[in-house]
């Protein structure tokens, strides 16, 4: 009995073999797939329908002078609920990575890291699978929440035309890589869910808030502003909203993919390094 | 016969401080069952992830299959199969799902995976199953895809840790005779860790006793049986007066006599050879023998005279050190 393995030596080898199985575990579970949508539906049902920002100025008798239009002006749309509709995207997008993060915990507490690591799989796969099966589930979820914000209301910008959402995924795509391997990188080592679950919730707060996800920040304070310049969610919301909701300004738009393909080349670069250095000790 | 394993003063230090393998040398040769024995906590797991490259050495080296497995893991990795001592299918995917995907791991082309699959459901008993969730399987049919898993990609050696932990005795027996079976069909060399002295006594060609990371004791198993000083044969004669420890001392491998009233306690080696040749020898001069008894040392005897503890109070000892287990734990999970 003798191996005959010429595959073992492709550095790519095992990458499918492992997304797959990630994948696998959530579209045969359809309650997973639901209750990972059925979150930022509630929040744009709530949140989105009952706080209409809009509403203030015209529902009282606010004097608003003519031609002035306070929503345009700070969210760059009267309509508030497209406004976070297009921001829940960004949402799904983190949740989604933090739990890619999670589940490589679970691996190594279970013993199927340490199995997997003595198998000839390429280390950089085994990360790799799981920033890659987290990219295909937000665009998945990302696209049905998508689909829901449209049957619940959302009115397009008059730029848009069907090809900007290939740009939107593309926006997704790239966000998805740079967080996931960040949220995988904090789990690397880690052998207890518990502080994993305590980081990630410590973390995804100020990134969502500190954005302009649900906000526009221009009415921030300047520490946050600041902070919300350095946010990969406010690059990706940004660039959505310039797709979907804004007038396009394309400098802009430039901008914010060349922000987001830098932060998804520089933080899977590092998991790729990382995953060579720490799997083993 | 060749090498497969040679380790050279291999070495783990968890956090700087807790030395969970001590220099440890050996070597396993092709074709044989290699054991590691001893108590919980022995520092048999970290040797075996050292040699399936899972974790790094601190000092020291092995070579495994003639590969370096410090500078040449990936070969390592490709020509050996790893039986883990914990449940690591994945509970969520079906037996043969988890099949296949071990042989992606190996880079084993599609087509050739099936067919290996089929052939290790069938050997490991599994074929009825193999469309079932792993989470409906027992605890005895995960062992046995776990085993299966290990062979997948047919590796020269196998390392299996502590195969039958927590296995009732039927599924045991059962996990012995596939383990007889790899050595003997397929010729494959086999290394495993185990703290049942049986296991070791029954399975292993050649054995380490391994307390506190430090190899003790390393042969046969009756070798080490017989470092005890042998068997015992205890005999009665008829006659009251008569003295024959002189005559018995005379015949070959016989190392001591014990006189008391008309019963002999004779140390020998090789008692079932040993024995036959003192009664023929008692029946020509004429003595009459109306009892005889041969006890074989067990390897539990062996661990005391090495370690000076019987390996239950060994591990029951270890509760007061159980800070020092958590942190090796903690430390080996990492």
């Amino acid at each position: 009995m003798t191996s005959t393995n010429n595959n073992a030596k492709n550095p790519l080898h095992g990458l499918w073999a492992l997304t797959n199985r990630e994948l696998k575990k959530w579209y045969k579970e359809p309650i997973i797939l639901f209750m990972s949508i059925v979150q930022p539906i509630i929040w744009m049902v709530l949140f989105g329908k009952a706080m209409d920002l809009g509403a203030m100025f015209t529902a009282t008798d606010f004097p608003i002078p003519p031609g002035y239009n306070p929503m345009e002006q700070i969210f760059g749309t009267s309509d508030y609920f497209s406004y976070m509709a297009i921001g829940m995207l960004s949402f799904v997008v983190l949740f989604t990575a933090m739990f890619s993060g999670m589940s490589i915990v679970w691996d190594r507490r279970l013993g199927f890291l340490n199995k997997v690591l003595s198998t000839p799989v390429a280390r950089g796969s085994i990360i790799f699978a799981k920033v890659f099966s987290a990219v295909v589930r937000s665009l998945v979820q990302g696209g049905i929440v998508l689909l829901v914000a449209f049957l619940l209301g959302l009115q397009l910008g008059p730029s848009f035309n069907i090809l900007n959402i290939l740009g939107v995924f593309a926006a997704l795509f790239l966000v998805c890589i740079g967080l996931s391997s960040i949220f995988i990188l904090i789990a690397i080592r880690s052998t207890r869910w518990e502080t994993q679950m305590a980081v990630v919730n410590l973390l995804n707060l100020p990134l969502l808030f500190g954005s302009n996800a649900l906000f526009s920040t221009k009415t921030m304070p300047d520490w946050l502003q600041t902070f919300a310049k350095i946010n990969p969610i406010s690059y990706v919301t940004d660039a959505t909203r310039q797709l979907m909701l804004f007038q396009t300004n394309t400098n802009q738009l430039m901008l914010d993919f060349a922000f987001l393909a830098g932060f998804a080349l520089i933080f899977s670069t590092i998991g790729l390094f990382l995953s060579w250095r720490y799997l083993t000790r | 016969m060749e090498e497969m394993i040679v380790a050279k003063g291999l070495t783990k230090v968890f956090n700087k401080s807790l030395v969970a393998v001590d220099h440890v040398d050996f070597s396993v040769k092709e074709g044989e069952i290699f054991g590691f024995l001893g108590p919980n906590g022995a520092g048999k797991t970290t040797t075996i992830n050292m040699l399936i490259t899972v974790l790094k050495p601190t000092e020291g080296n092995a070579t495994v299959c003639g590969y370096d497995i410090k500078k040449q893991a990936s070969d390592v990795r490709s020509s050996i199969g790893v039986v883990p001592q914990e449940y690591t299918a994945d509970e969520d995917l079906t037996g043969l799902e988890n099949i296949l995907l071990c042989a992606d791991l190996y880079g084993i082309p599609k087509s050739v995976a099936k067919n290996r699959a089929n052939e290790l459901f069938e050997l490991v008993e599994l074929t009825k199953f193999r469309d079932k969730r792993v989470e409906t399987y027992s605890g005895g049919m995960r062992r046995r895809l776990e085993l299966a898993c290990g062979l997948v990609n047919r590796p020269k050696m196998l390392f299996l840790d502590e195969p039958t932990l927590g296995l009732d005795v039927q599924t045991r027996a059962a996990t012995w005779g596939y383990i007889k079976q790899l050595k003997e069909e397929f010729g494959m060399t086999l290394f495993m860790t185990t703290h049942y002295l049986e296991e070791a006594d029954h399975l292993c060609d050649r054995i380490a006793i391994i307390d506190h990371g430090k190899i003790i004791a390393l042969d046969t198993p009756n070798t080490l049986k017989e470092s005890l000083g042998g068997d015992i044969v205890t005999l009665t004669i008829e006659k009251k007066d008569a003295d024959i420890a002189s005559l018995i001392e005379k015949v070959p491998k016989v190392k001591e006599v014990k006189k008391q009233d008309n019963t002999y306690r004779i140390k020998v080696e090789k008692g079932e050879d040993t024995a036959p040749q003192v009664l023929n020898l008692l029946i020509e001069k004429g003595y009459k023998v109306t009892k005889l008894s041969l006890t074989k040392p067990t390897l539990d005897e062996v661990y005391l005279e090495f370690t000076g503890k019987t390996m239950r109070e060994e591990e029951e000892t270890q509760s007061g050190m159980s800070s020092k287990r958590i942190a090796m734990r903690r430390a080996r999970h990492h």
